[in-house]
C-alpha cells in the first residue's frame, strides 16, 4: 500500500519536472515562505525595537565619520553589539539594545572579533589617543595588529557635500529637520571648533561634543570625523532611565 | 557588416563613463569611472577589431545552431581558473597582513579594503564562473539544446567579468556598501541585476527548447540557485545613493531589520550560491565521472524541496544574542539544525552514487577530488548546525571558528568539486584525448587537502582558545586576559593559517599549469595512476651471471 503511495507522490513529481514554469514558480515560492515569515514582521512589531531615551541622529561630522568607518571596512575587524554575558558586560559596557543602531544604514554590528567591540568605545580613551593609535596603532597597543590610517590626517573632508548625505539619509527613515539639513555645514566646521559657539549646534543634537579632534586646528579633515564618530559610539542612552523590565522581547 | 551594433553599444558605454569620470561627484565616484573607462576602452578596441565587412551579396557564413555553444563555457573555465588564483592569492596576502600587520600598505592595501577583494574573488568570481561555465554546459548537454539566446550568453559573460572588476575595483578606492558579501555599490549592483536576468533568461530559455521530456535534477538545482540569488540580491541592496553621480548610498533599512535582511541574504549567498549552484555541479559531474548513474532518484526529490525550503530560514543564527528579537534567534536556530538532514541527503546521494565504483578512487585523483569535496560538504554541514545552537555560538561567535568553518565549505567543498569540474571539462572543451598529467592533478588533490587542513585546524584552535580566553575569570572573579593579550596569542595560528592557505594556492598554480599544457595538446609521458611510480623490473634483481 506504501508502494502505492509512494508511486503516486514521484509521478506527481514528475509533473513539475516536465513543466518548466511549475518548477520555476513552485521554487520560487517555496523559497519565498522563510523571508516573508521571519523577516518581515521585524518592520511591524512594535517590540523589535525598546523604547530608550537619548537616540539621536548623528551630527554632520559624526555622520561623516562614520561613512569613513564603513569606507575602511573597520567593521570586518571590529564588531558594535555587546552581548549580555558577564564577561562582555564587564569588557565593554551595557549590552546593546536595537534602539541604538535605530538610525544606522547599514548596521555595523559585525561578525568577528580580530580586535575589540566599539559599542560603547566613546569618551573612554582621549582624543589624542584616538589620533596615536589611528596613525600608529603599535605605538600605543604594542600586541595589535591594525592596520595604520595616517592618511586621515592628511585627507580634507568635503564640507559642501554633507548635506546631500543628511537629505539620502532623511529619504531612508533618519529624523533630519529642515534646519538640520541648512544647517549641516556650519554644524560640520562648529563640531570642530572648540571656541565656538556651538549652543545652536548642540540643541539640534543634544550632547555633541565640539573639540578640535584631530589636533589641527587649521584643518578639517577625515581624521576629525572619524574620532568625533569613534567619541560618541555608545555614549547617547541614558541607562538610569532604562528599564530592561519594560523590554519584554 | 558584422558585430557593428556590439562595438556602438560598447563605446557609447566608453564614453558614458569618461562622462562620468568628468562630472562624478566625489573623488572615489571619479576614479572609478577611469576605470571603467579604461576597461571599456580596451574592450572597444577589440570590438572594432571584431567587426566584419563584406562586399554586396556576400553573407557571412553563420555559426551552426544545431551544435552546442561552448566557447563561452570554454572562456568560463578560463575566468574561473584566473579569478581562483588571484582569489586565493589575495587570501594569502591578507592572512600574512593578520600575522604581519606591517604588511598593510595604506590605504588602498590595508585589511579593510582587501577583505572584500578576498571574499568577492573566490566566492562570484571564482565561484561565479565557475557556476555559469559549468551550468551553461550541463543545461544543453541535459536538455540536448543549444543554448538559447544567441549571444546573450556571451553578453552574460563579459557582463559579469566587468561587474567582478568594477567590484574589485571599488573596494580598493574604499567604495563599498559596508554589508558583507554585498559590498558593491548601487550603480555595481544595478550591472548585475541586468547580467543576471539575462542569465536567467538564457537558462530558462534552454529549458524551454530542451529535447528531453524531463529536467535533469542538476538543473533543479542551478535553477533555483539562479532565481533566489535574484531575489536576495535584490531585497538586500535596496538603498538610496546621495547621488546619480556618486558612489555613496545609505541602506533602506537601519539597524534590527537591516541586520535580519543583511544576513537573511547572507547566509542564503552560502546557501543558494555556495550550495545550491554547486550541488547542481555535484549532480552532473560526479555521476559522470564515476560512470554510474545517481544513487537514489527519490533522495534527491526530497533533498532538494527540503534543501531549498529549509535554507532560507538559517540567517538569525548570525545574530545570537544580538538585539534581534528572541523569536527570530530560536527560529534560525531551530531551522538550521533541520537543514543537517536534507544536506546531508545531498551528500549520501552523492557519495553513494560511487557504490561499485569505489576502486576508481586509486585510479582516478579527479573523482577523488570530488569525493573529498563531498566529504568537506558532510563536515561543515555538520558543523554548521552545531555552531548554530546558541550555546555553542556564544562561544564560537565573533571568532576565528567562523573563519575555519567557512573555509572548510568553501576550500573543501565549492573549491574541490569546482576543481574536479574543471579537469573533467577541458579535455571534453577542447577535443583532447586526456588530461597532460594525472598525476599532477594527485598533486594538486594533496596539497589542497593539507592546506585546508592545516588552514581549519589552526583556526578551531584559535578560535576556541580566543573564546575561552574572553571569558575567562579569576579566582577573585576579574577578567583573566585584557583584549590585546588575546590578540598576541593568536599569532602563531595566523602563521599556520598563512601557510595552509599558500599550499592551497600552490595547488591551484598546479592546476593552471596542467590545464594549459592540457589545452596546447601536451601529453606527459608518465606511470597511469595506481601503478608503482618505479615498475617492479624482475630482470634487475636476477644475480649477475
Amino acid at each position: 500500500m506504501s508502494n502505492t503511495a509512494k508511486k503516486t507522490l514521484l509521478s506527481r513529481h514528475a509533473i513539475i519536472e516536465r513543466n518548466v514554469t511549475l518548477l520555476l514558480v513552485l521554487s520560487l515560492l517555496v523559497v519565498t515562505v522563510g523571508g516573508l515569515v521571519e523577516v518581515a514582521p521585524l518592520f511591524w512589531l512594535e517590540n523589535t525595537i525598546e523604547h530608550v531615551k537619548g537616540m539621536r541622529p548623528y551630527t554632520p561630522l559624526e555622520l561623516a565619520g562614520r561613512d569613513i568607518y564603513v569606507r575602511e571596512g573597520c567593521y570586518l575587524c571590529h564588531s558594535q553589539m555587546i552581548r549580555p554575558f558577564r564577561d562582555e558586560v564587564e569588557r565593554y559596557g551595557h549590552y546593546s539594545l536595537a534602539a541604538e543602531s535605530m538610525f544606522d544604514h547599514p548596521f555595523q554590528w559585525g561578525s568577528k572579533r580580530t580586535g575589540p567591540d566599539l559599542a560603547r568605545v566613546g569618551a573612554r580613551y582621549s582624543n589624542e589617543w584616538h589620533v596615536q593609535h589611528l596613525k600608529d596603532p603599535r605605538s600605543v597597543v604594542p600586541e595589535s595588529v591594525m592596520p595604520t590610517y595616517a592618511f586621515l590626517a592628511d585627507k580634507e573632508l568635503d564640507i559642501n557635500a554633507i548635506a546631500s548625505h543628511l537629505v539620502a539619509n532623511r529619504d531612508v527613515g533618519v529624523p533630519y529637520s529642515d534646519e538640520m539639513i541648512v544647517n549641516a555645514a556650519t554644524d560640520m566646521r562648529t563640531q570642530t571648533d572648540p571656541t565656538a559657539d556651538s549652543a545652536a549646534m548642540v540643541k539640534r543634537y543634544p550632547k555633541a561634543v565640539a573639540a578640535d579632534f584631530d589636533g589641527d586646528p587649521n584643518h578639517l579633515t577625515e581624521m576629525d570625523a572619524l574620532v568625533a564618530y569613534l567619541q560618541m559610539l555608545g555614549t547617547l542612552v541614558d541607562y538610569s532611565a532604562y528599564n530592561p523590565t519594560q523590554d519584554d522581547r | 557588416m558584422k558585430n557593428m551594433n556590439v562595438a556602438i553599444s560598447i563605446s557609447v558605454a566608453t564614453f558614458t563613463a569618461l562622462l562620468g569620470a568628468a562630472i562624478g561627484r566625489d573623488e572615489a565616484f571619479r576614479a572609478h569611472m577611469w576605470v571603467a573607462f579604461a576597461v571599456l576602452g580596451i574592450a572597444t578596441i577589440f570590438a572594432f577589431r571584431n567587426v566584419k565587412f563584406a562586399a554586396n551579396g556576400y553573407s557571412f557564413p553563420v555559426e551552426d545552431q544545431s551544435k552546442y555553444l561552448d566557447g563561452v563555457v570554454r572562456y568560463g573555465v578560463i575566468a574561473a581558473m584566473f579569478w581562483g588564483i588571484a582569489g586565493f592569492l589575495v587570501g594569502v596576502v591578507i592572512a600574512s597582513e593578520l600575522a604581519w600587520p606591517l604588511l598593510n600598505l595604506e590605504p588602498y592595501f590595508n585589511f579593510g579594503r582587501l577583505r572584500p577583494v578576498h571574499t568577492s574573488a573566490v566566492i562570484f568570481a571564482f565561484g561565479g564562473n565557475a557556476l555559469m561555465a559549468t551550468s551553461f554546459y550541463v543545461v544543453q548537454r541535459t536538455c540536448r539544446a543549444r543554448l538559447w539566446g544567441g549571444n546573450l550568453a556571451w553578453f552574460v559573460f563579459w557582463g559579469y567579468q566587468f561587474f567582478i572588476v568594477m567590484a574589485a575595483t571599488g573596494y580598493l578606492l574604499g567604495i563599498t556598501q559596508g554589508r558583507e558579501y554585498a559590498e558593491p555599490e548601487w550603480y555595481v549592483d544595478i550591472w548585475l541585476t541586468i547580467v543576471w536576468v539575462a542569465y536567467l533568461a538564457v537558462f530558462l530559455g534552454t529549458l524551454v527548447k530542451r529535447k528531453e521530456p524531463h529536467i535533469y535534477v542538476a538543473n533543479w538545482f542551478y535553477l533555483s540557485f539562479i532565481v533566489t540569488v535574484a531575489m536576495l540580491h535584490l531585497v538586500n541592496n535596496m538603498a538610496v545613493p546621495v547621488s546619480f553621480l556618486g558612489s555613496k548610498s545609505y541602506s533602506a533599512f537601519s539597524g534590527v531589520q537591516d541586520a535580519l535582511v543583511q544576513w537573511w541574504y547572507g547566509h542564503n549567498a552560502v546557501g543558494f550560491f555556495l550550495t545550491a549552484g554547486f550541488l547542481g555541479m555535484m549532480y552532473y559531474f560526479v555521476p559522470k565521472q564515476a560512470g554510474r548513474p545517481i544513487y537514489s532518484y527519490r533522495l534527491s526529490i526530497i533533498h532538494f524541496w527540503a534543501l531549498i525550503f529549509l535554507y532560507i530560514w538559517a540567517g538569525p543564527h548570525h545574530l545570537h544574542y544580538t538585539a534581534l528579537p528572541d523569536w527570530a534567534q530560536t527560529l534560525g536556530m531551530v531551522f538550521s539544525v533541520m537543514l543537517w538532514m536534507p544536506s546531508w541527503g545531498g551528500m549520501i546521494n552523492g557519495l553513494m552514487t560511487l557504490s561499485g565504483a569505489w576502486d576508481k578512487l586509486r585510479t582516478d585523483p579527479i573523482l577523488r577530488m570530488f569525493v573529498l569535496s563531498l566529504a568537506f560538504y558532510g563536515m561543515s554541514t555538520f558543523e554548521g548546525p552545531l555552531m548554530s545552537i546558541k550555546s555553542v555560538n556564544a562561544l564560537s561567535h565573533y571568532t576565528d571558528w567562523t573563519i575555519g568553518h567557512v573555509h572548510s565549505g568553501a576550500m573543501g567543498w565549492v573549491g574541490m568539486v569546482s576543481f574536479g569540474a574543471i579537469y573533467h571539462l577541458v579535455p571534453k572543451l577542447w577535443n583532447r584525448e586526456r588530461l597532460y598529467s594525472l598525476r599532477l592533478v594527485n598533486w594538486h588533490f594533496w596539497l589542497a587537502t593539507l592546506g585546508i587542513v592545516v588552514y581549519i585546524s589552526a583556526m578551531w584552535v584559535s578560535g576556541i582558545m580566543q573564546g575561552l580566553m574572553w571569558r575567562e575569570y579569576n579566582d577573585q572573579g576579574f577578567l583573566v586576559y585584557s583584549f590585546a593579550e588575546t590578540v598576541a596569542a593568536m599569532h602563531p595560528y595566523y602563521v599556520m593559517r598563512m601557510f595552509g592557505g599558500l599550499m592551497y594556492l600552490s595547488g591551484a598554480l598546479v592546476m593552471v599549469f596542467n590545464i594549459y599544457k592540457t589545452i596546447r595538446g601536451e601529453l606527459r609521458s608518465e606511470v597511469p595512476m595506481g601503478e608503482e611510480s618505479i615498475p617492479f623490473d624482475s630482470a634487475t634483481l636476477q644475480p649477475a651471471r
